[in-house]
């Protein structure tokens, strides 16, 4: 599978994912169209794109009038076909992510039963278990939501974080494997560290010819919002302060990003094949290692 | 002072007596001269002396763009004029300019230059002329064309060898000012085109390169020249430069051919000074349309309507024509012009038959006067009467490659007249024969001097034709002196790491008074290097700014700082960055700062970056901005510079002002050992260590110099002006600022190191710090003291008299003292002011105390490494070369040698060995400094350790083999003693070769303990196992470079002496010859080689899988990716198509059993999420939510029938070892699932109840609970009739055991259910 695409094909992708819904049907048409691209990668990008999409378009349906028509729509609808997934029709019509537009919903139907704002805690173990909603309609119309948007809701959530988790140890199995000795980030938390990469190598090494000295996971895909974000969130805080690194997009990124190496930030897909370890000189080596620094 | 002159050349004096005077040290400074009744001081004599060289030599330095400037003697700027303008014709105005040169000399006092200055303000026209460039670009801080003022009537020497305008930016102020002095030159161009006088001369020669293309091609000379760091200095103006740009200019226009001369001179201006013409933009490439500009005033002002353009290609035409008559003869004597230099060009006035001239010793005339100038010029450098001796250097040097002006006319005639009466009316320096004899004269005497010069410069002397036709004496010597030259430039580790590391030690919470700090201190951090990034991208793009750009930014940042309270953290950041960035000499890696040829070799092409600038370096000439360069911020200095500036925050400053105080005082009390104590003559391992201690002391000495730089340039800062301030101004502010206490009390710290004879360290670092001071600063009398003992200290140091073991140290000193005098903020009159003498007396130290001073320290890659200014001598000499043999490449082939280094090693090695060489430099990166210190000293110990153990042990084995075998050889027949003698000497140095394995061997054994039992218990294995490999390579390399260097020369020299032992004793009559000679064959090649152990790094448990586990199990997140899909089918909306088969559900729970085993990959979070969703899942299958399909074909009615029980049984088993929280499965009890259940088909609530009963078989639910869930629904608006039903089973339940009612309360859920089911 490709994990390092370039600009165009990547915006090819992107292109795609435009009229797309975060919903099963609307994954499956992507990966379809392009196979030669592991799903995990699609996915990663057209949440990425959707979380994009969202982000611009949701300030709209948090205005109060906007959720009351929401709200209304719903209960009459619901009212009108009991068993049909009204809420999920919904919010593919007007592109607001499901599990959102579940949330909004929600919330708006506990004021009504409440009489005031309930606690983002309670909304969240809600929409986590809709079991614990007292309406059993809405409770089946929210469940259908969140369990059928592939990009928001508790179980993606939950996904996402046990593929970052998951990647994290595949990344310390590998070095432990290559017998590379490290510090991670809960034992530099305890030294005291202010910024913490996962992995901090406690000897660096060389990845393709350049100094590595710390490791950063990222189970997602590498595009040019997130890698910026993170340029400036993380990679160049652990420059600032452990030189030179590398970081791992799983999912592969945008292979013009990788623009940075003789800067000190190295990107790559995968655990990488290419690398030189200080050379633990035995004195067979030893009096090569001099004539040549001669 | 011209009477002593004149009596010398008339031979009315002893020339010896004047020597003698002037060797004499301090006491007698005046010289009486009986026979007129004047008393001459010494200084005055010599600013005389130079004065006089420098105006006899200006019509043959004219084409060449140096005529050289008199010392300092501010002249009425009345006379001046009036000098200038007689200039042109005759002896009265010569002598009465000459007179004036000197008469002031009463003057000397600091306040003389102000009434000078003051005088010429009535004088218009001149005030505006002077040097525009030069005193803009040599200010600290940008003057504007008022202060220029000064320099009309104060010429300097400096000002002759200043940096062209362009060149240099001012420390201060990067640019502004340019435009400005561009057009005041402009101006003058203009206006006062057709004076040409010798203070004009001055005044702007000043303003271009000291070298040869002044007045010879300025266009395309001047491209060539043009360092190619000027581009990332002065061409980013747009508004100044436009187009320029630092691109390589084409192969056309950079052909060497700097001779030619696009300015149009004409014939009627024999002895005008073209060089006048476009002095204040040296540097500017012909393309800019300023410097077009320029051509065509000047072509204007001679009349000339030729463009620049066609002037070139009437030039190029010219030129071939030339090549092709190489051979011919030279003309007249009288016409004395250089090989290929265009001689006259106004116009039309194309003088093709104008031939190359070589300089012949025979038509030297007034060669004995010549002579005796020469002899009491070189006692006045010798004897450092004059403020700088590179600077004389450097114009011997000019005069060497100079090239006469193309005179034809009777005037020349006249000059050489004997009958000329006036003996210094006389033009010694006017012919070039005489400047080159004068020169190699020169450089003879001085030899020792010119022979501490580099190799290239060498080299070029020696080549040089001029040298050798004149003294091949001299071209031996310096053939020789080439073989000595010592210059080392050993490749060094670039440092490419460019970040501080953050060491817990100092920068975690605990160093922070509250949170709050601690978080903003780290934002701080980042912003800083954020900053940091843009400026290396950006800076040198054109029209970028600094403070438009980061100003905002870094005050922010300030605020941030002070609203914190984390000054000194952020100092300390600040200042470990710029000496991380900034030490050493790749200090001036950044782009566009190319690094000095040497040093671009030493550092290797090991990036891109440097690769480009050593190809721009390559087709790309010297400039030559001359030996006395303003202070500048070189690289990433620059960065730094313009930060303090523009954070403007005092609280930084005090900050950083304290940490650099400290550090610089600390590091100036740094003991070094002084090697000298400890060596006796050849001690090989003294030898070793005096090379450690080399090291450090050029690391130690480089730092001081740039934290000394920065303190100044912190100190000095609040009092910087753009010009130099009116006198009252300047005393005012003296006086008031002469009360507070200087930042650091240089006259305490110069006296002591005086005192303790630590000069060589202290000096420089003074020196950096005092050339930050503003205009003011020197007359601070604290500063004034010091700047006094400093020329003290410089007078006392002849280098004549320096041990050979510390010439280079006082050759650093003086080059470094002799730059200060000449910045611009020491006033001109400053080196010639007599004061000191008895103001200050240098104490002697301890004549018993071994001090630094009297240790050769400094080696010459220090020496240019400190003063790269150095180089200017090659560049010189190259853009001669480059100039007189056009043809076979010029400059180019003289730079080659910069990229010679790279050959020793194949390239994919040196990588590997460079990549080697990185990751060590990176792996103490972040580690505590303490570890890299050790490993470092523990290298350095069992490396010397080694060598000394190879002596004790294998050498002396050697020498009793050695003595075995003599011995043997000698019963033999026709022996030899020298024969076997040789031959066994040569065993033995081939046996010695063994040396590097044992040492190798040695360093193995002893790094291994003695860094483990140094670093702290609690290093990590693996840290601990790299530090002792580096430890052994770092000791193996230092012992093996030393014994491959030397063994055989140490085997040798102990062979010899115990062969001549052997020979005594064999000579002696008793002499035994009973030798054991098993008991000298030892087995050199000993002791098997011995591996460190190979520790496994401890690795971490995994969490508790159960045993055996592999950890192959699926990825939770798969599964739950799995699970979802499956669950958003059975909500739908769905096709039929993607309902799953039975046998897919029963893999998928199949999977997630296997993975909620292996703990492996397990979060907690994850795991109740799948947990959860299985619980969902058993909901859906229940309620027939999800139906369950079953695709093989011969499926009968039971196997279907068994597929959900199995399905469920599967779940329960799943449940039992994975122990869902308890609320998980209360989404079984859940309204909605009991509903479902109940509306959907029989089968459901059989299952249902199914799956209920496993859970309490297998203890997961306890009965009471299941009834407290199913009891709670009665809260719940479900039918009446149903809650009876649950009710009724759920007692039913109680009272039967649970397996054998189980089928009867299901069989009354059945039947009860039906009339329900009915009714809706």
């Amino acid at each position: 599978m490709q994990m390092r695409l370039s600009r165009a094909e990547y915006r090819d992708i992107v292109r795609s994912t435009e009229q797309l819904r975060p919903t099963r049907q609307c994954m499956k048409m992507l990966k379809d169209r392009f196979p030669n691209h592991s799903q995990s990668t699609l996915l990663s990008i057209f949440s990425l794109e959707y979380q994009k999409r969202t982000k611009r378009t949701i300030s709209r349906h948090h205005a109060a009038d906007v959720i009351e028509g929401h709200y209304q729509r719903y209960l009459n609808e619901a009212k009108a076909r009991p068993t049909a997934p009204v809420l999920l029709e919904m919010a593919n019509e007007v592109d607001l992510s499901p599990a959102l537009m579940a949330r909004l919903v929600l919330d708006r139907f506990l004021q009504d039963m409440n009489g005031e704002m309930l606690s983002k805690p309670v909304l969240n173990s809600m929409l986590k278990d809709p079991s614990l909603i007292p309406d059993q309609v809405l409770a089946k119309n929210i469940y259908q939501c969140t369990i059928n948007d592939c990009c928001y809701g508790p179980l993606v959530d939950c996904i996402k974080h046990a593929i970052g988790e998951e990647h994290e140890v595949l990344l310390r199995d590998k070095l432990k494997e290559r017998n590379l000795s490290f510090l991670d980030e809960n034992k530099l938390r305890t030294m005291g560290y202010d910024k913490t990469p996962d992995i901090i190598l406690e000897v660096p090494i060389a990845v393709e010819g350049h100094i590595v000295h710390w490791i950063e996971s990222k189970a997602s895909f590498g595009d040019d919002h997130s890698h910026r974000t993170y340029l400036n969130e993380q990679f160049w805080s652990y420059w600032n302060r452990f030189g030179p690194g590398l970081v791992i997009y799983w999912y592969g990124f945008i292979g013009e990003l990788d623009c940075q190496r003789d800067r000190g930030i190295l990107l790559k897909d995968c655990f990488p094949t290419d690398i030189v370890t200080l050379c633990h000189a035995t004195h067979q080596q030893s009096p090569e290692s001099t004539e040549g620094g001669q | 002072m011209a009477a002593i002159l004149d009596s010398v050349l008339s031979q009315r004096i002893d020339p010896n007596k004047v020597v003698e005077w002037l060797k004499t040290v301090q006491e007698r400074d005046s010289l009486p001269f009986t026979d007129r009744g004047i008393t001459v001081q010494k200084h005055e004599f010599v600013s005389f002396l130079l004065n006089f060289l420098r105006e006899q030599s200006s019509p043959a330095l004219a084409h060449h763009g140096t005529p050289a400037k008199t010392p300092n003697r501010p002249r009425p700027a009345a006379q001046t004029g009036v000098a200038s303008r007689s200039a042109r014709s005759g002896t009265a105005s010569r002598s009465s300019s000459r007179v004036q040169l000197f008469s002031p000399s009463s003057s000397a006092s600091p306040g003389a230059e102000c009434d000078a200055a003051g005088q010429s303000g009535c004088l218009s026209g001149i005030s505006n002329f002077s040097s525009p460039s030069f005193s803009t670009s040599w200010s600290p801080a940008s003057r504007p064309p008022g202060s220029e003022r000064r320099h009309s009537q104060r010429v300097c020497l400096g000002d002759f060898m200043a940096s062209p305008p362009d060149t240099q930016p001012s420390p201060f102020q990067s640019q502004k000012s340019r435009k400005k002095s561009m057009a005041v030159g402009a101006q003058w161009r203009g206006g006062r085109g057709s004076q040409h006088t010798d203070e004009m001369g001055f005044g702007d020669t000043g303003t271009k390169r000291p070298g040869r293309e002044g007045g010879g091609g300025h266009g395309k000379s001047r491209e060539q020249l043009s360092p190619p760091s000027a581009g990332s200095l002065n061409f980013n103006n747009l508004e100044d430069f436009p187009p320029v740009g630092s691109s390589p200019i084409s192969p056309l226009t950079s052909k060497p051919s700097r001779r030619i001369n696009p300015t149009p001179v004409s014939a009627e201006r024999p002895r005008s000074k073209p060089k006048t013409c476009f002095t204040s933009t040296p540097f500017t490439k012909p393309g800019s349309p300023q410097m077009g500009a320029e051509v065509l005033e000047g072509s204007m002002r001679v009349g000339s309507p030729l463009s620049l353009q066609e002037e070139r290609e009437l030039l190029k035409r010219e030129k071939s024509k030339r090549a092709q008559q190489a051979a011919s003869p030279c003309l007249s004597s009288l016409e004395p012009c250089t090989p290929p230099k265009t001689g006259v060009l106004g116009g039309a006035k194309v003088t093709p038959e104008l031939q190359t001239l070589c300089p012949e010793r025979s038509k030297v005339a007034y060669a004995p006067e010549l002579d005796l100038l020469a002899e009491l010029y070189c006692a006045c450098i010798s004897e450092n009467l004059v403020p700088n001796i590179f600077l004389e250097l450097f114009f011997v040097m000019q005069l060497l490659t100079s090239l006469s002006p193309d005179s034809n006319d009777a005037e020349v005639q006249d000059s050489f007249s004997a009958t000329n009466s006036d003996v210094l009316e006389r033009c010694y320096l006017k012919q070039v024969h005489n400047c080159v004899y004068f020169a190699v004269t020169v450089l003879e005497n001085q030899f020792e001097l010119v022979a501490h010069l580099d190799k290239g410069t060498l080299r070029l002397l020696a080549e040089n034709e001029r040298v050798a036709s004149f003294s091949p004496t001299l071209r031996d010597l310096l053939i020789q002196a080439q073989g000595k030259s010592s210059a080392k430039l050993s490749p060094s580790v670039s440092t490419f790491i460019h970040s501080v590391p953050f060491q817990p030690d100092t920068d975690n919470r605990s160093n922070f008074g509250n949170d709050r700090a601690f978080h903003t201190f780290k934002k701080q951090r980042d912003v800083f290097y954020e900053v940091l990034r843009e400026w290396e991208d950006f800076h040198n793009e054109p029209g970028w700014s600094f403070e438009a750009s980061l100003g905002g930014r870094i005050r922010g940042m300030m605020n941030q700082l002070t609203s914190a309270g984390i000054h000194s953290h952020f100092a300390r950041l600040f200042l470990k960055q710029l000496v991380q960035m900034c030490k050493g000499p790749q200090m001036s890696g950044s782009p566009g700062e190319p690094p000095d040829a040497d040093l671009l070799g030493m550092l290797g092409a090991d990036s891109l970056g440097r690769l480009k600038r050593l190809e721009e370096r390559l087709i790309q000439p010297h400039g030559i901005v001359g030996p006395c360069p303003p202070p500048s911020f070189p690289g990433h200095q620059e960065f730094f510079r313009d930060f303090i500036q523009t954070s403007s925050c005092c609280q930084l400053n005090q900050h950083l002002q304290d940490s650099l105080c400290q550090q610089l005082l600390q590091l100036d009390e740094v003991s070094i050992l002084s090697p000298s104590a400890s060596i006796k003559e050849e001690d090989e391992d003294g030898d070793m260590e005096q090379q450690d201690e080399k090291q450090r002391f050029s690391s130690v000495l480089l730092l001081a110099r740039l934290l000394a730089k920065f303190l100044g340039f912190i100190s000095f800062l609040p009092y910087q002006t753009s010009e130099r301030p009116s006198r009252e101004i300047q005393e005012t502010s003296a006086a008031l600022r002469s009360k507070s206490a200087p930042v650091l009390d240089v006259c305490a710290v110069l006296n002591d190191s005086v005192r303790r004879r630590r000069t060589i360290l202290t000096v420089p670092w003074v020196v950096e710090f005092l050339s930050m001071m503003d205009f003011v600063g020197p007359l601070l009398p604290c500063y004034r003291t010091a700047l006094g003992t400093l020329l003290l200290l410089y007078r006392r140091m002849q280098l004549k008299r320096s041990a050979d073991a510390c010439y280079l140290n006082n050759l650093l000193l003086v080059s470094v003292l002799g730059w200060l005098f000449h910045i611009p903020a020491i006033p001109e009159d400053f080196f010639f002011t007599a004061e000191f003498t008895a103001a200050v007396t240098v104490e002697d130290g301890n004549p018993g105390s071994a001090g630094l001073d009297c240790s050769p320290l400094v080696d010459q890659q220090l020496l240019y490494i400190c003063c790269p200014f150095l180089s200017e001598f090659r560049k010189l000499l190259a853009a001669f070369v480059s100039g007189s043999t056009a043809k076979s490449g010029g400059i180019i082939r003289k730079i080659t040698p910069t990229s010679a280094e790279l050959k020793d090693t194949p390239p994919a090695n040196r990588s590997q060995q460079k990549l080697q060489g990185e990751l060590e430099q990176a792996f103490f990166h972040n580690q505590p400094p303490s570890l890299r210190r050790t490993v470092e000293f523990v290298a350095e110990r069992v490396g010397s350790n080694a060598v000394k153990h190879m002596k004790a042990t294998l050498v002396s084995e050697l020498m009793e083999r050695g003595e075995t075998i003599f011995r043997d050889k000698r019963k033999s027949a026709n022996f030899s003693a020298s024969k076997v003698n040789e031959s066994i000497c040569a065993l033995l140095c081939d046996a010695g070769l063994e040396a590097l394995e044992r040492a190798a061997r040695f360093c193995d054994e002893k790094s291994l303990d003695a860094v483990r039992t140094l670093l702290p218990e609690e290093t990590s294995p693996t840290v601990l196992q790299t530090s002792e490999s580096i430890t052994r390579r770092l000791a193996a390399e230092k012992a093996c470079s030393w014994l491959s260097a030397n063994i055989t020369a140490l085997i040798r020299r102990e062979w010899k002496s115990r062969f001549d032992r052997v020979m005594k004793a064999l000579g002696s009559p008793g002499a035994s010859e009973s030798v054991d000679v098993s008991g000298a064959e030892v087995d050199l090649v000993s002791r098997d080689q011995s591996v460190g152990p190979e520790r496994k790094a401890g690795g971490e448990q995994a969490r508790a899988c159960p045993p055996g586990c592999d950890h192959s199990a699926p990825l939770p997140s798969d599964v739950l990716i799995e699970v979802k899909e499956l669950l958003s089918i059975a909500v739908g909306p769905r096709t039929d198509v993607e309902l799953p088969a039975g046998s897919q559900v029963k893999a998928l729970l199949h999977r997630a059993r296997d993975t909620l085993a292996c703990r492996k990959f397990q979060t907690a979070v994850s795991e109740q999420m799948l947990l959860n969703s299985t619980v969902m899942l058993a909901c859906k299958l229940v309620t027939g939510e999800l139906p369950v399909l079953v695709v093989s074909s011969g499926s009968d009615a039971s196997e279907s029938e068994a597929l959900l029980p199995d399905l469920l049984e599967q779940l329960a088993e799943l449940w039992q070892i994975n122990f869902p929280c308890p609320d998980a499965l209360h989404q079984l009890f859940a309204p909605l699932t009991v509903t479902a259940v109940l509306q959907a088909a029989d089968s459901q609530a059989t299952n249902y109840l199914f799956l209920v009963r496993r859970l309490v078989d297998k203890g997961l639910l306890s009965e009471e609970a299941v009834l407290s869930h199913w009891n709670t629904l009665t809260d719940m608006t479900l039918p009446v009739e149903l809650i009876k039903i649950f009710q009724l089973q759920s007692q039913r339940m109680q009272l039967s055991p649970p397996a054998a009612e189980m089928l009867k309360s299901i069989d009354r859920l059945q039947v009860s259910q039906q009339p329900l089911e009915g009714a809706s």
